[in-house]
This record gives structure tokens, sequence and C-alpha cells, in this order.
């Protein structure tokens, strides 16, 4: 068996797993404050890459300029769709919620496609490209830079998450919406925000994808395995959406490197049933209690 | 309720049409069924038959989701499983198509007990996506099982053929598909007057309370999967017969996904619902094409942005149904009925 060969692919497992874990983490965030499951994820991350290629490629906009305007148009557009698509569904069934995202993303696709085509296409460079070396394991620049972007957002989302105000607030909402309202909680500002902030990081993803490997409206499928993930880690767990994130990033790539391309949906998925009828509710995910 | 039609014993109550005009009604559809492939042209008959299977399978998953509550998204596969059951026996055994039908239907059942296994542990959400990795996984085996399904490139098969007699156009399929279809339909109203069906309408409503009750939960769950896999899988088997090719991305997690939205449009728990919400959605983007057709005159682009523009109203109308009329098409269509049994009271 061929070690550095071995290491190299782990590597590159490691940074694609830190984009899943970024991507599961808005997935995990909103799923916490507002218990939908947000099928659309992976559409409003393609949305976020295209409308940062539109400033950078269409408007040729500098780099400083189109990432942050691609990420805030995108949060925006995640303020629009809580307050029109998602807040009337307020306490319906979560299947409903869960049907009307994927309705949504249908939506998006098609929006995509109208504005900007349906074909592939490439996104402007911004990322050094010499290759990085790490002992004697090469690493693509652009996996590695994006895992580096990917940690350090993660690292500071964490934080935030912990001191500031509004985290707490959200961590409140998450833990009982009632009681949290009662307190004073703005329970339906942190449900807008909590969208406009998860479409802002799904945003942020999608470039970073989409520089890896170029975009196209069929991006939306990476939102399959994003789903994944945060199953694997448990729906609601922060800490699970980054272990299961990377756990997944790393099974798909030796599954793709040394079964075929062809097997990586198969390997996650696998992974999922696994998961499923072992601990359904996670690795790390609050056992539910149901009570009569 | 229509005016002057008091049900005065049980078998009235129970009874799946209440009056005689509508008995006149289902009467005056099934000439109307019979007479259409000698009056309908090329393009109707290809949309009959499209929309006549889509409606099987939508109210097999009309019966897992509508009736029993559990949410699948793998119909598409299963539908996929029924049609290369049909194809390797017709392409390898020559057997009767009413048995392949038969066989396909079990197949897919079969298939669909194994997926809804997991249905007593994890359900809503959780299923949904367990669903999704079903159909994942089957979309995997369709691709490289080669040596059976012939991997990328698919299966091609002969016509169905009656007293040697090869059925080609869809005029012809027709004659499968439709006393099929109507036969299934009939299967699936009557369920619901069974112990069977009443069992999945109370898991449905709360599935602890139905246990306590005495409904064996897993039992159920599993036949409920068994039913409308059944369904998904007889409406592959006649898609096969219908189109003759069958290649793995015939059976996509879109379609899945389609037949989903076919049951929230025309209206969950309802049989009435599941054939209203299949004719819609299957209909919707022909009546796009039509546009386009009437456009493009006009509009050059218009045959470009119609595909977007379909994915767009395809999204659109989930969501809009969803918000706007929970209960789909099918509550649409007892408002108006009941506009006018009632009138000229009001409701």
């Amino acid at each position: 068996m061929d070690w550095l060969f071995f290491s190299e692919i782990g590597l590159a497992g490691v940074g694609s797993g830190g984009l899943y874990a970024l991507t599961g983490l808005a997935l995990v965030l909103i799923y916490k404050a507002t218990r939908v499951v947000n099928m659309a994820i992976g559409e409003i991350l393609m949305f976020g890459a295209y409308v940062f290629m539109g400033f950078s490629a269409g408007l040729a906009l500098p780099m400083w300029a189109a990432i942050p305007l691609a990420i805030l148009v995108t949060g925006l557009m995640g303020g629009v769709i809580e307050r029109l698509i998602i807040r009337p569904m307020l306490g319906e069934s979560a299947i409903s919620i869960f049907m009307v995202t994927i309705g949504l993303g249908s939506v998006l696709v098609g929006l995509v496609e109208i504005i900007w085509g349906a074909n592939p296409q490439r996104l402007v460079e911004f990322m050094p490209s010499d290759p990085i070396f790490i002992g004697e394991a090469y690493l693509s620049s652009k996996v590695g830079y994006a895992f580096a972007i990917a940690a350090v957002v993660l690292g500071l989302f964490l934080i935030v998450f912990r001191t500031w105000r509004g985290g707490v607030a959200l961590r409140a909402t998450a833990g009982d919406q009632a009681a949290a309202y009662s307190m004073g909680i703005n329970v339906p500002g942190v449900f807008s925000s909590v969208w406009v902030i998860t479409a802002m990081i799904s945003a942020g993803a999608g470039i970073l994808v989409g520089s890896i490997g170029g975009i196209s409206p069929n991006m939306g499928v990476y939102g399959l395995s994003v789903l994944v993930v945060v199953i694997v880690g448990g729906l609601d767990s922060l800490l699970g959406a980054l272990i299961a994130g990377v756990l997944v990033g790393i099974i798909e790539t030796y599954a793709g490197a040394y079964l075929g391309g062809e097997y990586k949906m198969l390997a996650t998925f696998c992974l999922l049933v696994l998961v499923l009828v072992v601990r359904p509710y996670g690795l790390f995910g609050t056992h539910e209690i149901e009570r009569l | 309720m229509r005016i002057g039609t008091a049900k005065e014993n049980y078998l009235h109550d129970a009874a799946l049409f209440d009056t005689n005009v509508q008995r006149a009604w289902m009467v005056a559809l099934a000439a109307a069924l019979l007479v259409l492939p000698f009056i309908s042209g090329q393009y109707i008959g290809y949309l009959v038959c499209l929309v006549l299977i889509n409606i099987v399978s939508t109210t097999g998953l009309n019966i897992l989701t509508g009736f029993t509550g559990l949410v699948s998204l793998g119909q598409a596969a299963f539908m996929g499983v029924g049609a290369y059951t049909v194809a390797i026996l017709e392409i390898n055994a020559g057997t009767p198509f009413l048995l392949n039908l038969l066989i396909a239907g079990g197949a897919a059942s079969l298939v669909g007990v194994v997926v809804g296994l997991p249905s007593l542990r994890v359900k809503g959400l959780y299923l949904a996506i367990a669903t999704i990795a079903a159909s994942v996984i089957l979309h995997f085996v369709f691709a490289n099982w080669t040596s059976v399904t012939g991997g990328v490139s698919g299966l091609t098969m002969p016509p169905a053929s009656i007293f040697g007699f090869e059925l080609v156009q869809p005029n012809q399929v027709y004659w499968i598909i439709m006393p099929i279809t109507v036969v299934m339909l009939f299967g699936a109203a009557n369920l619901f007057r069974t112990r069977i069906g009443r069992a999945f309408i109370a898991i449905r409503d709360r599935d602890i309370s139905a246990e306590v009750l005495g409904i064996r939960l897993l039992r159920y769950k599993l036949l409920s999967f068994a039913i409308s896999s059944f369904y998904a899988g007889v409406a592959g088997g006649l898609w096969a017969y219908f189109f003759r090719v069958i290649t793995p991305e015939s059976f996509p997690l879109m379609m899945s996904i389609f037949f989903l939205a076919a049951i929230i449009v025309g209206g969950m728990g309802s049989i009435l619902g599941g054939i209203l919400g299949a004719v819609f959605m299957t209909m919707v983007p022909e009546i796009l094409k039509m546009m386009v057709g009437v456009l493009s005159p006009i509009w050059p682009d218009a045959v470009a942005v119609m595909s977007p523009v379909r994915i767009i109203v395809f999204g659109g109308l989930i969501i809009f149904f969803l918000i706007f009329e929970p209960d789909g098409l099918a509550e649409i269509w007892r408002n108006i009925r009941r506009f006018f049994h009632l009138w000229p009271f009001r409701t």
C-alpha cells in the first residue's frame, strides 16, 4: 500500500470535510433555532456562488468587494425567504415545512438557470495556486485554503455563538421557544436573523466549493451530502456537524479514490443508513423522548 | 353532503358513491374512458397514458404518506424496481404481461418492506431521509449491476402482446394501462373501508394511540410500505411497457419529489386528491409547452426559458399549495361541489 497516496487522499478528505462542516453548521443552526430542516441549503449555496460569479465576472468587481457583496445579497435573500415562505408555515407539521424547502430549492434552481443559464461555469480564481506540502504529502492549494477559511469561520462563529447576546438569544430560542418569548426575546427576530446568517454562511461555503469544483445549477446535490453530515452528527448538535463533516469528507474521498467516483454517494448514504439504524438521533444529537 | 340524501344505514354511510347522480357521472366517465382511444390522436393518447401511470404511482404514495403518515422520497426508485423487473422478465422469459406486472409489484413491495424496516425506529423527517438514501442506493444498483440491468445504457424491451397482437402505439398500450389503473384505484378506495385501511389512518393520526388500541405498528407500517411500493412497482411496470427503454436516469430523485408534490397539490389522504394531483402536475408542463408554442412567434427566447420556468412553476406550486391550500385540489373540488349542492344556501 502506498502510504503517501493514502495520506494525501486523507488530507484532501479532511479539506472537503471542512466545507461540509461549514455548510452542516448552517443546517444545524436553522434546525436548532426554528426546527426546520432546510432541504434548500444546497440551492442557497449554489445561489451564493452564482451571485459571486455575477459580481466578480459579470460586473468585474475586485475580490474584496465581490465576496462580501455576494454574501450580503444571499443573506438578504435568506431573510426574504424566511418572511415570505417560512413564516406563514409556522406551526405546521415538520413534513410540510420540509416540503416547502424542497419547493424553494426547485424555485432557486429555476431562477439561477434563467439568470445565468444552465451550463456549468468556472469561478474567477482568487486563491493562490502554488501547491501546499504537509511533510511530503501534496495538497491542492484550493482545498487547503478552503479548509483554512472554513476552519477560521467556524472558530469565529463558535466564539460568537457562545459570547454574543444574539448567540445567547438564539440558544435560548433553541432550548424553549415559549420560555424565550416570555423572557422578552424577540423570537421572530431570531428566526429571521438565523435565516440571514445561515444563508450568508452557505454563500461563503458556496464560493469556496465553487472555486474548487466549478459551479452549475446541479450544485444543489451538495445539499444531500450535507444532509447526511447533519444526520450522522445529530440534527441539533454543532459539534456533531463538525466531526461528521470531516468524517463524511474523509469517507467520501477515500471511496472516490479507491473504488471510483460513482461510489462516493453510495459510501456516504451507506453511512447514513448505518447511523439511522444504529443511532437514529445521530452521534451527538439529543435523543428526544416522546410523551403522550 | 347533498341536500336530501340522508344516510339511513351503515351501508349507505360506507358506500363509495353516495348518490345516483354520482353513479351516473361514474358511468359517463367509464364510457368516456372506453371511447377515448378511438377519438384521440397520438399526442393526447400519449398524455393520457402518462397521466394514468402517474395516477397509479401517486395513489400508492398517497396510501403511504397521505393515509399512514410516513413520508417517502423513494417512490420513483420503487417504480424503477418494477420497471426493471418487467423488462428483465419480458426480455428473458417472455411471460404474459399481467404476470410480469404482478411480479414487478411484488418485487417492488419486497424492496419497499426492506426500506420501510427503519420506520419503527425513525419517523417523520428521518424516515424521509432514509428513503432518500434508499433511492440513491437503488440508483447505484441500477447503474452498476451491469449484467442484470444493462448498466448506464439500460434495457430495451419488446412491446407487450395480447393473443399475439403487439401493443406499440400509446393508444394500444392504453388498453393495458387504463383497466389496471381503474382496478388499482378501486382497490385503494376500498382499502380504507377495511380494518387495514382504518389502522393506517389511526397510525397517521397518532401512532402511539394506535398502538394502545391494539394496532401492531411494525406490521401495519410495513404493510403500508408494501402496498404503496406494490402500486409503485405496477406503475413502473406500466411505464416500462409504455416507453420500452429503461435507464437508471429514468427514475431520478426528482421524480419522487414529483409524486410527493402531486399528493400535496392534490390533497393528502384523499383518493380523489391523488388523482387530481397526478393529472394536474402532469399537465402543467404540457400547458407550459403549449404557451411557449403560442408565445414563440412574438418572443423568440420563449423556448430557452421554458425549462427553468417549468422548474420554478413546479417548486412554486408546492409552496403555494402548502401555504394557501394545505388540503389541496381535492378540497377546492369539494368546496365547488358543496356550493352547488347547497345552493341556494351558503356554507
